[in-house]
């Protein structure tokens, strides 16, 4: 109840009274780019999810005898220098490409609301220590950030679970500055003062009533976030210390094509244009939610 | 003056947050240097004594400390691989990633700041939807498929340039668009949105009033302005361009620091890793630095508020 009052009194500060509803046709009517984007992501988890029953092959199976095939009917991208299909690897890339693009953004968003919350809500010492931890993390350039924490985790765990790991953690501290800055604004915000005033538990103040209002600008952040992490990713395979072999991911696929650019350059091509158009597609629709949800997030 | 030391004091904890981190994120692993210097078959005693000599049996925070002070005497270790010292691997390495870095930036802001300007004075006409879209496109392409399809096309199928860097000034053009062009969207979009901003004050409508020509507003008056946010978006592109370098170094097998750091990783070279990353960090940390006291040396309103 509270909650929901709060929102409205915020809306209306700052001038945006129209609903989810309306939001979403003035996102129809304004960016149809971001409204295509998210068909094509929606087609591309329907693709990835049903590879298994779009193609005849499975995902690592050779055929030393149709090595390096031109596109044809059988193979629709042709085959790579172990036989194996392109069309087939694209399609079992993407669930590496979308699982690695959506989850580990969704921890960093987690571990960043909750210390970005308690950097600005408690202030002194413990704000001190979080931001100055945030400029430490974003002071490394994110690639390399990315490959000392592959290589450390490299002993222990598969390639794909310490890709996760990376990029979760080399993501919080962007996503803890903007709560932060947010909270520190909100706190001082008269509904605020009347929860403190009741009595509620400053937790309680953190996660009812503040963190409500930040959730605009965490849903462009996250959406924002989806498609550097998928370049990562593929950049990270690409160098060869990302995705290790048999395993499908496309920025490996670039990698292990790249010596047949000039005798067979749709090997490459293919896996580069996938890589292409999922994150065209999210960066599309995060510019139009942050269109319609967050004016003032600035541009990048 | 004061303010000055401030941001410079500031930095203190910041460098040496940075080594930490990047002490406790490598040397984490037990025994594992050396390990990896000494293989696989070799007995505990020589282990122990290799352990013993490389001062891997002392206390975590004495080895730190030991750590930071060789750094501060410029001493970051010594290769597993290359058994040199990583210094000199760096400081071999540094020039050909600063001829990358330095002509993607000139590539970057050429290409950016026009059609930046161009999209601003063409607001929501058919130029600036096309350069948008397209810079958002050139933010949204992985540099390797840019770096590839510059080679394919200008360097295989039609022979303008060599594939492959050998150090000469023309080898360098293809590697500095690829490392420059995402770069160039995301000047392109700032310099748009912040052109587009200015152009709505006050004293252009002055400008404007007194019978200035179009060119003229936008080019004597509000670009000055408008390039602020610019600048220093710029210098805290040197960040992303580090990444960048990574990548076109190893597409154009030019030996600089992302080249390293690549290399490092792969061979398990913990002390190159280390020095090439708190190396390229340090540069970083320092162009924002840079990017800090220009805006404050550029805008006179911030420059009278200190």
């Amino acid at each position: 109840m509270m909650a929901t009052e709060a929102n409205v009194n915020i809306n209306a500060e700052i001038g945006e009274k129209d609903g989810v509803k309306a939001k979403l046709r003035r996102l129809c009517r304004q960016n149809p780019l971001a409204v295509i984007s998210a068909f094509v992501i929606v087609a591309v988890i329907i693709l990835a999810a049903c590879a298994p029953f779009l193609t005849p092959y499975r995902e690592a199976q050779q055929d030393l005898l149709a090595r390096l095939q031109k596109p044809s009917s059988a193979h629709i991208f042709g085959t790579d220098e172990l036989g194996r299909d392109v069309f087939t690897r694209i399609l079992y890339g993407a669930r590496v490409s979308l699982v690695i693009g959506i989850i580990p953004p969704a921890i960093s968003l987690v571990i960043g609301i909750v210390l970005g919350l308690a950097a600005g809500f408690f202030g002194g010492k413990v704000d001190y220590v979080i931001m100055r931890l945030a400029d430490i993390m974003l002071s490394f350039p994110s690639l390399l950030l990315t490959m000392v924490l592959m290589y450390t985790m490299g002993r222990y765990a598969n390639s794909i679970v310490c890709i996760f790991a990376a990029l979760a953690l080399a993501g919080w501290a962007s996503v803890a500055r903007v709560v932060r800055s947010q909270t520190l604004s909100l706190k001082e915000a008269d509904y605020v003062e009347a929860a403190r005033s009741i009595g509620v538990g400053k937790w309680k103040i953190m996660f009812r009533h503040i963190l409500p209002n930040c959730i605009p600008s965490l849903i462009v952040l996250y959406t924002l976030n989806v498609p550097s992490c998928i370049l990562s990713e593929s950049t990270l395979s690409f160098l060869g210390i990302g995705v290790q072999p048999p395993a499908a991911s496309w920025g490996l696929m670039v990698n292990q094509s790249k010596q047949f650019l000039f005798s067979m350059p749709w090997l490459a091509l293919a896996p580069s244009v996938a890589i292409m158009i999922i994150v065209l597609a999210f960066n599309f629709l995060g510019d139009g939610l942050r269109d319609v949800l967050d004016p003032y997030l600035q541009t990048r | 003056m004061k303010r000055v030391l401030k941001r410079l004091l500031s930095m203190i904890p910041v460098l040496l947050g940075v080594m930490l981190l990047i002490f406790i994120m490598l040397r984490i692993i037990p025994g594992d240097p050396v390990s990896i210097l000494l293989g696989e078959h070799y007995s505990q005693d020589t282990i122990d004594r290799l352990t013993k000599a490389m001062n891997l049996d002392k206390p975590l925070m004495q080895q730190f400390f030991s750590y930071v002070l060789g750094v501060l005497h410029g001493d970051l270790g010594v290769s597993y691989i290359m058994k040199r010292p990583v210094t000199d691997i760096i400081l071999q390495a540094f020039p050909h990633t600063v001829k990358l870095a330095v002509m993607a930036a000139l590539f970057a802001w050429v290409i950016g700041l026009l059609t930046g300007i161009v999209a601003a004075v063409t607001q929501n006409r058919p130029p600036d939807r096309i350069f948008m879209t397209l810079s958002l496109a050139g933010v949204s392409v992985p540099i390797f498929m840019v770096a590839l399809a510059l080679q394919y096309f200008l360097a295989f199928k039609v022979k303008l340039f060599p594939l492959t860097s050998d150090g000469s000034l023309k080898s360098m053009i293809l590697p500095a668009i690829a490392l420059g062009w995402n770069s160039a969207g995301s000047i392109a979009r700032m310099t748009r949105s912040s052109l587009i901003e200015v152009m709505q004050s006050d004293y252009i409508d002055t400008a404007r009033a007194k019978g200035l020509r179009r060119g003229a507003v936008i080019f004597g008056h509000a670009l000055k302005n408008a390039m602020l946010p610019v600048i220093t978006m710029m210098a805290l592109q040197l960040s992303s361009m580090m990444s960048g370098a990574v990548i076109t170094e190893s597409v154009f097998s030019i030996p600089g620091i992302g080249r390293l750091a690549t290399d490092a990783v792969q061979n398990r070279d913990m002390p190159l890793l280390q020095g090439t990353i708190l190396f390229t960090t340090v540069i970083v940390i320092l162009g924002n630095l840079l990017a800090d006291f220009l805006y404050a040396v550029l805008d006179p309103r911030i420059r009278r508020e200190a």
